[in-house]
């Protein structure tokens, strides 16, 4: 019998094998930010503890940084304190620190990837659920908590129990204006948001092997959002042309190494997984999310759904809650929701490639009165090569703006914030009550269906969008 | 860590599916450094009427009495998704509870929930709604959960629940886990010496 790369990656970071369920397994990389690593550092100063391998970890300042300066005066007395506190752990301790001045700065599951830090075959953690998009490279990449940062802080490994392991086939080619972001809420909406709870996922089958890194990311990163510890995709030559050259990929006898073992990490042909699912690529239509939990989401061409169509009264009662919370009536055309506030960017959607996608599709229009839209790009890097590519002169003509990099309104720590009832098209991942600020109501849909509903003002069919050439 | 032993006390029905840990504790929360003082905070958006949290709503279950005083949180599916913040078990802690039971967790909350002496239990559906029947009589509906023998005692019935070993041990002891791999020091060590040797990219 054959390994899954889960069991893989599983077998070679084992460094103790508990037979009463704590193991402890090895962590290559950790990644840090200033909101879930303040009492982790704490913790190891009151118990005299030193970090085992400070090069090992890369912190990113990233949850509450402002995206309209990057003067960190400009920011809430609270805020500037965690981003202080991380600098002064960071110098403290020993470790390599992305500070809101720093030009590499920006959302950590994009900065750790696009220096290179990201690689096949490792074990990637993080405190912060979205931790899965590095997943995409073949590796085992985990959201933990700031105990478990502490942990890994302290020894470099992390005490885990396995998984159980679930394959996601995509089967054939996505249609036109469908995109990874609606695969990945497709598949919420079918198994739902506890429907991967103690699984890690492999994504595999032709559409996801047609997408790019940037693409396998997006649908990497909302595993959690099912549930699932961690997703991830098999390496191959895309992601190996991805890695080469980048700052922290390896380099010269090194790097023939590593693409050596790179190409053993997939999943053996024979390998058997705890759950298979098979999904019909042509089967997925753009997607949006109608409620307050990410897998209440549909069709962007259906229709509210009612309660009653829920199977249980649980159910039942979380889509009516949801209704009431949405202002939203079953039978309403999902495309008649009129929007006011546009967000393009964070973890899930916040790289080159989407910017593009958004900016071909806003290209030469303008945004519908009333409407908001912010563009923040994934980081620094992200942002200068939009700007090189005209991008952020295409957003400005059309009446967006052009920010400066962090989660911003993805989760609304800083001050990027919708007001209470006000109504966001948004490329980020959670459209949990109040995520996007106190009483604001969140669609999910991908960076395409953002820059149309942009334009005309409420959430469009990108499909028809595109064949009427608006 | 406190331990957690066996705990007799007032449940709080929240008869809500998928609570989120935005909802446990929204963002403009976690902002603090130090893992205390969340509690007055727990279910921001729920329990207070206005954003600065100054008007309770009478109708949240932990504005009414007994549960202001409730150790035990009852709820539905899936309690804790969406984020990592452990700040959401330090609310809840800091608030009073010692245990939620509920028929499934997110993953993370739950080993959150572990490394913070706050007992996660799993009861089947079925079993849930008799605890929320029991919670409903308040002061005199109150639960007993008993970790050692692995079992939630209500209106004179037993529920069994499952925990895996380690994470018992360490509820019980009240465990410092760092402390506790620092024993294998020897084996992590042994582990990046054979690292550097197969695969130097890594160091």
């Amino acid at each position: 019998m054959g390994k899954t790369m889960y069991q893989k990656i599983w077998d070679s970071h084992l460094v103790h094998t508990g037979g009463d369920g704590g193991s402890i397994i090895y962590v290559d990389r950790q990644f840090v930010h200033e909101v879930t690593s303040p009492q982790a550092f704490e913790a190891l100063r009151e118990a005299g503890r030193k970090v085992h391998a400070p090069e090992k970890t890369l912190a990113v300042m990233d949850h509450n940084v402002p995206t309209t300066s990057r003067d960190i005066a400009s920011t809430s007395a609270i805020s500037r304190t965690q981003m202080e506190q991380l600098s002064k752990n960071c110098a403290e301790f020993g470790i390599r620190c992305l500070a809101l001045e720093d030009e590499d700065q920006g959302v950590v599951h994009i900065v750790g990837p696009e220096l290179g830090i990201t690689q096949p075959g490792m074990v990637i953690v993080c405190g912060d659920s979205h931790t899965a998009t590095h997943g995409a490279f073949g590796s085992l990449a985990f959201g933990i908590g700031t105990s478990e940062v502490e942990h890994v802080l302290a020894t470099q490994t992390i005490q885990q129990k396995p998984s159980k392991t679930m394959l996601i086939n995509i089967n054939g080619a996505l249609a036109e204006g469908v995109t990874p972001k609606d695969v990945i809420l497709y598949i919420i909406g079918l198994i739902g948001t506890a429907g991967a709870t103690g699984y890690v996922i492999e994504y595999a089958g032709e559409a996801i092997r047609a997408m790019s890194m940037e693409g396998r990311m997006t649908v990497c990163n909302m595993s959690i959002e099912a549930g699932a510890r961690g997703g991830m995709i098999a390496p191959d030559e895309k992601t190996f042309t991805y890695l080469q050259g980048r700052d922290s990929a390896p380099k010269g006898d090194n790097w023939v190494k590593a693409v050596t073992y790179w190409k053993t990490v997939a999943s053996d042909k024979d390998a058997s997984f705890d759950k298979v699912i098979d999904i019909k690529a042509q089967d997925i239509a753009p997607q949006v999310t109608w409620g307050t939990s990410p897998g209440q989401v549909a069709a962007v061409s259906d229709v509210i759904p009612s309660p009653k169509q829920f199977k249980d009264a649980v159910e039942q009662t979380a889509a009516a809650n949801a209704l009431r919370y949405m202002d939203l009536t079953p039978g309403t055309n999902i495309s008649d929701i009129k929007i006011d506030i546009v967000f393009i960017g964070s973890c899930t959607n916040g790289r080159i490639e989407d910017l593009r996608a958004a900016a071909t599709v806003i290209k030469g229009k303008k945004v519908a009165h009333g409407v908001q839209a912010l563009i923040v790009p994934g980081s620094g890097r992200v942002k200068r090569l939009a700007e090189r590519e005209g991008l952020d002169k295409v957003f400005l003509e059309a009446g967006c703006e052009w920010r400066y990099a962090g989660c911003s309104m993805c989760l609304a720590m800083n001050d990027d914030q919708l007001k209470p009832g006000q109504r966001c098209i948004s490329t980020s991942n959670r459209n949990f009550e109040g995520r996007q600020g106190p009483g604001g109501r969140t669609h999910l849909a991908s960076p395409e269906m953002a820059a149309a509903a942009a334009v005309t003002g409420h959430i469009t069919d990108i499909r028809k969008f595109l064949k009427r050439g608006n | 860590m406190q331990p957690f032993k066996a705990l007799t006390g007032i449940a709080a029905p929240l008869d809500r599916s998928n609570v989120d840990t935005d909802a446990i504790i929204p963002k403009q929360f976690l902002k603090k450094i130090e893992r205390t003082g969340f509690g007055k905070h727990l279910f921001h958006e729920w329990r207070y009427l206005d954003y600065e949290g100054t008007k309770e709503n009478p109708d949240f279950v932990l504005n009414k009495d007994p549960f202001r005083k409730a150790q035990i949180l009852l709820a539905r599916d899936n309690f804790g998704c969406g984020s990592s913040r452990e700040h959401a078990p330090w609310a809840l802690s800091d608030f009073g509870f010692r245990c939620v039971i509920a028929p499934s967790f997110a993953d993370i909350f739950y080993s959150n929930c572990i490394k913070n002496g706050l007992l996660p239990v799993r009861l089947k559906p079925e079993e849930m709604d008799e605890l929320f029947a029991v919670a409903d009589f308040g002061a005199s509906g109150l639960i007993a959960v008993d970790l050692e023998n692995q079992v939630v005692g209500a209106a004179g019935k037993k529920f069994r629940f499952q925990i895996e070993p380690f994470n018992k041990e360490c509820l019980l002891k009240g465990l410092d886990q760092v402390g506790w791999t620092l024993q294998y020091q020897d084996k992590i060590a042994a582990y990046e010496e054979k690292l550097m040797a197969e695969k130097p990219w890594l160091k």
